[in-house]
């Protein structure tokens, strides 16, 4: 019963996309569990105050009714008006927690306390918003698979100032956050290149064959730009240093050379061990997913579109 | 199971913070002292114990009572409430085990919900004080005590503040339910009485007059100040000395004690008989005095529902009267009833004990004259002619009592006088019988109302006359005849007057009745606010036929009213920051019929770039504008300056929005 009343009141809220400013329709309220507690407690104070002829019993009785009503209010205001925005969340590696950042816009004059975010596996969290002030809040999910992981509906709710009403309204926020696959935790060492050297060669030894000189990109390691032709010509964009992209020399992280006993979650989990590996030690590396080729490149952007291909991966978009 | 993590977790599953601890005990204190005037002295140093344990537990860092010690209390507690009361049940002892169970709470302090428990018992608690008075003063205490225990609620559910914001915060939130507490309190049907049988205790330390007299017990009453009750009459007051309120009847005499006969017994629905002369109309407040008699004017010709006159004109209410209660009567003053009085009542009021006071029997005998009327009058002469004194403070008499008193003493108080001549009468073969009540009562100028205490105790005779019916003789009156004009402050010099009947301290005099209008003006407004005075107020508010239904109606508006004015103040938002952006979204409709509205994504002063690039001829004016706002939205200067400045660059540039034509 109370469970099919809760699905009820669940669906009643409906999930208002944001950025939102809650306004009367979308605010409910309800007496909590001391609430109604409280409410016995008037009644049984009232039968008193019949029962004993007490005039002064019933202006107790009765000022503690308006107060409950005073505290309904209350509660609206604090949360009416308030306004809610999201912002994109960072991506996580599968098992950590997925942050779903959320603003809330105190616009009034006035502090808005006791405000209380929750969300389908969330840990709630309270905050107190001073006037006038902007907050964010991380609402921590757990992640257990790669993808993308949509956040669920958003209840903010406030017992404040008495903790006899809960006044709460619903938002669901749209930015998914990108899980990325859990790396492998003991994962074997980068895979030798193709020309059967170590994949993890050894920095300035030389061996790499330098080809040619094109314009700096942001997502280019700084080890590769040419800093001594770039200071001949002060004025002109830096260069990067081309190498020569031979098998050989290039690390290519191939799914199709993972050992076909592993799963495809396993395989995937030790690329993006691989990822991390080889983006740590400043390698040049490419990705090869069935349907998906990622040049060899270096640094954080390539890091993250490596990656992303590695959480897609044959997932539905 | 996805929905349930959806709703808010369970109150009871959060720890309670140790800083509300402060307020928790906050709670208790402001709700144990009231009780202390009345709790038993063991349990108020139980209580007292136990706070200051946990007192030392929090302050000190002592040990808590464990759940043993607390059991043993508990156990110890309630033997103890069983024995003072003789019972676990009733007024007193769940008083006690309230108090009890609060400061025991104390000790159990671990979740929020704990915390929620103390103060739903603290605002018990101000209740149940209510019990005991009513005055206001308690109200006005019990009002600070409310808001402190509000303070408390708001700490247990808010981030911690400081104790004077929390304290000022209870405040505002009472002053908005002070409307609801007003409508409801006016519109609220009552109902009256109690709604099941009040423990034996209910009512208990009130005086007034019993139902017997003997030497002694009247004089006592008289040093009491306390109101007994309060009359307002339609039109104007008879003199002081024409009022007598009729009490209990006492015919019945041992020899010692006068006591309700059997024409006490006999009670009818109606006056049983009827009684020549123009009415007086008036209204008595009557406090409880645990008792079921009223007091009226003799003699009472007009009945309230509910009351009942025996055949000895005294009247009765069904039950004890344990609530002021409020009566109008009618009585025709100087009347004498009972011309046909049935012979059955006369005998009883010729009774007397076989032997004792031989002497007073042989006075009688001397008294005795060839008329009745004449015989009354040789009684009386007798307490004028001889050396009677009138006295607070009689000496003790033995056992023939009338006898040492005629004859020894001639010391006495009204029940003095009154029981001799009842019994001389007796003894000269006259009906008679002693009449108690009240005398006089005095005239408070401020709200005209006549007060009557329980210094105005009297006592009194009535003989039968053949032709005539009952006769009031009142022998107090021949011996010192300004008692009955002026009340006690006349008695002789050194008698211990009570002190609210001294009329030397003029100005006293009139602070006092300031201070008794007003206490009576909270009496019969607040305190005696029932179906009589609701119907009473309703009808002089212009409600007609006032019913619960209507009431009812009444109610639910203004209760809507009040919650829709709050509701407004609720929603009000913050003007001037609304006023201002509606003046920067003036700018913006200014622009935006030219093509050249702000992009959504676009600050205020990127706009003025863009759009100082886009029509250099507006850019002074709109970078100025879009410098106002960004300052006044996100800097020092005055919302208020900012929006006036930014209505008249939206002026200049409506008016500048069609390009020049070359």
């Amino acid at each position: 019963m109370r469970e099919a009343i809760r699905r009820w009141l669940a669906t009643l809220g409906g999930s208002p996309a944001l950025p939102l400013t809650l306004d009367r329709r979308r605010i409910f309220v309800l007496p909590t569990g001391p609430g109604l507690a409280f409410g016995c407690a008037l009644l049984a104070m009232l039968l008193t105050a019949i029962n004993y002829t007490l005039s002064l019993g019933f202006a107790l009785v009765f000022m503690l009714a308006g107060l409950g009503q005073v505290a309904l209010l209350h509660a609206f205001r604090n949360l009416y008006a308030l306004k809610l925005r999201e912002t994109v969340p960072e991506p996580v590696f599968a098992g950590q927690h997925a942050g779903f950042p959320l603003w809330l816009d105190n616009d009034a004059s006035r502090p808005r306390p006791a405000l209380q975010l929750t969300m389908a596996g969330a840990d709630p969290v309270t905050i107190d918003l001073e006037p006038k002030q902007s907050r964010a809040v991380l609402l921590h999910v757990p992640t257990t698979r790669r993808g993308w992981l949509s956040p669920a509906r958003v209840t903010l709710n406030t017992r404040y100032p008495l903790g006899l009403i809960r006044a709460w309204s619903y938002a669901k926020p749209a930015q998914r956050c990108l899980v990325l696959p859990r790396p492998e935790i003991d994962r074997p060492p980068l895979p030798a290149t193709a020309a059967g050297e170590a994949g993890l060669r050894p920095r300035g030894d030389g061996s790499e064959e330098f080809a040619s000189l094109r314009d700096h990109r942001a997502a280019d390691s700084p080890r590769h730009v040419a800093w001594k032709t770039s200071a001949r010509t002060p004025d002109a964009p830096l260069l990067t240093k081309q190498f020569e992209g031979s098998d050989g020399g290039d690390l290519w992280l191939d799914l199709a050379q993972l050992p076909a006993t592993l799963s495809l979650e396993q395989q995937l989990s030790r690329l993006t061990g691989w990822v991390i590996d080889a983006d740590a030690a400043g390698l040049h590396y490419g990705l090869a997913l069935p349907g998906t080729r990622i040049a060899p490149s270096s640094g954080p952007a390539h890091r993250a579109r490596a990656l992303r291909a590695l959480a897609l991966h044959g997932l539905p978009t | 199971m996805k929905w349930r993590r959806t709703t808010a977790p369970r109150v009871a599953a959060e720890p309670l913070d140790q800083s509300r601890i402060a307020w928790l005990m906050a709670v208790a204190a402001c709700a144990l002292v009231p009780h202390g005037s009345h709790l038993p002295g063991w349990l108020i140093a139980v209580a007292a114990l136990l706070f200051t344990w946990r007192l030392a537990q929090w302050k000190l860092g002592w040990p808590g009572a464990s759940g043993l010690v607390k059991l043993l209390v508990v156990i110890a507690c309630c033997a103890g409430v069983s024995l003072t009361f003789g019972r676990l049940f009733g007024r007193e002892p769940g008083v006690a085990l309230l108090t009890l169970m609060l400061v025991l709470k104390l000790h159990e302090l671990r979740s929020t919900r704990d915390g929620h428990t103390v103060v739903l018992l603290g605002y018990f608690m101000l209740l149940t004080a209510f019990l005991y008075s009513q005055t206001p003063a308690m109200a006005a205490a019990l009002g600070v005590s409310m808001t402190v225990i509000t303070a408390a609620l708001i700490a247990l559910t808010g981030p911690p503040a400081a104790p004077r914001a929390l304290l000022r915060h209870a405040a505002w939130m009472m002053a908005q339910a002070l409307p609801f507490m007003l409508v409801l309190f006016v519109l609220f049907p009552r109902v009256p009485g109690p709604l099941w049988g009040l423990p034996l205790d209910a009512y208990s330390g009130t005086s007034g007059l019993s139902d017997s007299m003997s030497p002694g017990s009247i004089s006592q009453l008289s040093l009491s100040g306390a109101i007994a009750f309060r009359v307002r009459f339609e039109g104007d007051a008879p003199p002081a000395r024409d009022l007598y309120w009729r009490g209990p009847v006492l015919s019945a005499f041992d020899g010692r004690t006068w006591r309700q006969g059997s024409s006490a017994q006999r009670i009818g629905d109606g006056v049983p008989h009827t009684v020549p002369g123009r009415p007086l109309g008036y209204e008595v407040t009557l406090e409880p005095h645990n008792r079921n008699w009223l007091f009226a004017l003799e003699t009472v010709t007009t009945l309230p529902a509910g009351v009942r006159v025996s055949d000895d004109w005294q009247l009765f209410g069904r039950d004890g009267v344990r609530t002021r209660r409020r009566d109008r009567f009618e009585s025709v003053l100087g009347a004498r009833p009972g011309i046909e009085e049935w012979s059955g009542h006369l005998d009883a009021a010729r009774q007397l004990p076989r032997d004792g006071n031989p002497r007073a029997r042989q006075l009688a005998q001397t008294l005795r004259a060839d008329s009745p009327a004449d015989t009354v009058e040789a009684g009386l002469r007798l307490f004028r002619r001889e050396a009677f004194v009138y006295t607070l403070t009689p000496p003790l008499l033995g056992d023939d009592g009338i006898d040492a008193f005629l004859f020894d003493t001639r010391r006495g108080f009204c029940e003095h006088y009154a029981g001799a001549f009842v019994f001389l009468m007796r003894a000269a073969g006259l009906p008679a019988r002693v009449v108690t009540g009240y005398q006089g009562g005095e005239r408070n100028e401020v709200d005209d109302y006549v007060v009557v205490r329980q210094s105005d105790a009297h006592a009194w005779a009535e003989v039968w006359l053949k032709g005539e019916g009952w006769r009031r003789v009142d022998p107090t009156a021949a011996i010192l005849p300004s008692r009955i004009e002026r009340g006690l402050a006349d008695l002789p010099a050194g008698e211990p007057v009570p002190f609210v009947a001294r009329v030397d301290l003029g100005w006293l005099r009139s602070l006092r009745h300031q201070w008794e209008a007003a206490n009576n003006a909270w009496n019969q407004w607040v305190l005696s606010y029932d179906q009589q005075k609701q119907r009473e107020l309703l009808s002089r508010l212009g409600m007609s036929q006032p019913d619960w239904r209507l009431m009812t109606i009444w109610l639910a508006s203004l209760c809507a009213l009040f919650a829709t004015a709050l509701t407004l103040w609720a929603m009000r938002r913050s003007v001037s920051a609304d006023a201002l952006a509606r003046a920067w979204s003036g700018v913006d409709r200014a622009l935006r019929p030219a093509g050249l509205g702000r992009e959504a994504w676009e600050g205020p002063l990127d706009y003025a770039a863009r759009i100082g690039r886009l029509r250099p001829d507006l850019a002074p004016v709109l970078s100025q504008a879009c410098r106002l706002y960004a300052d006044a939205r996100y800097g020092a200067v005055p919302p208020a300056a900012a929006t006036r400045e930014l209505k008249a660059c939206a002026r200049a540039l409506r008016r500048q929005r069609t390009p020049p034509r070359p």
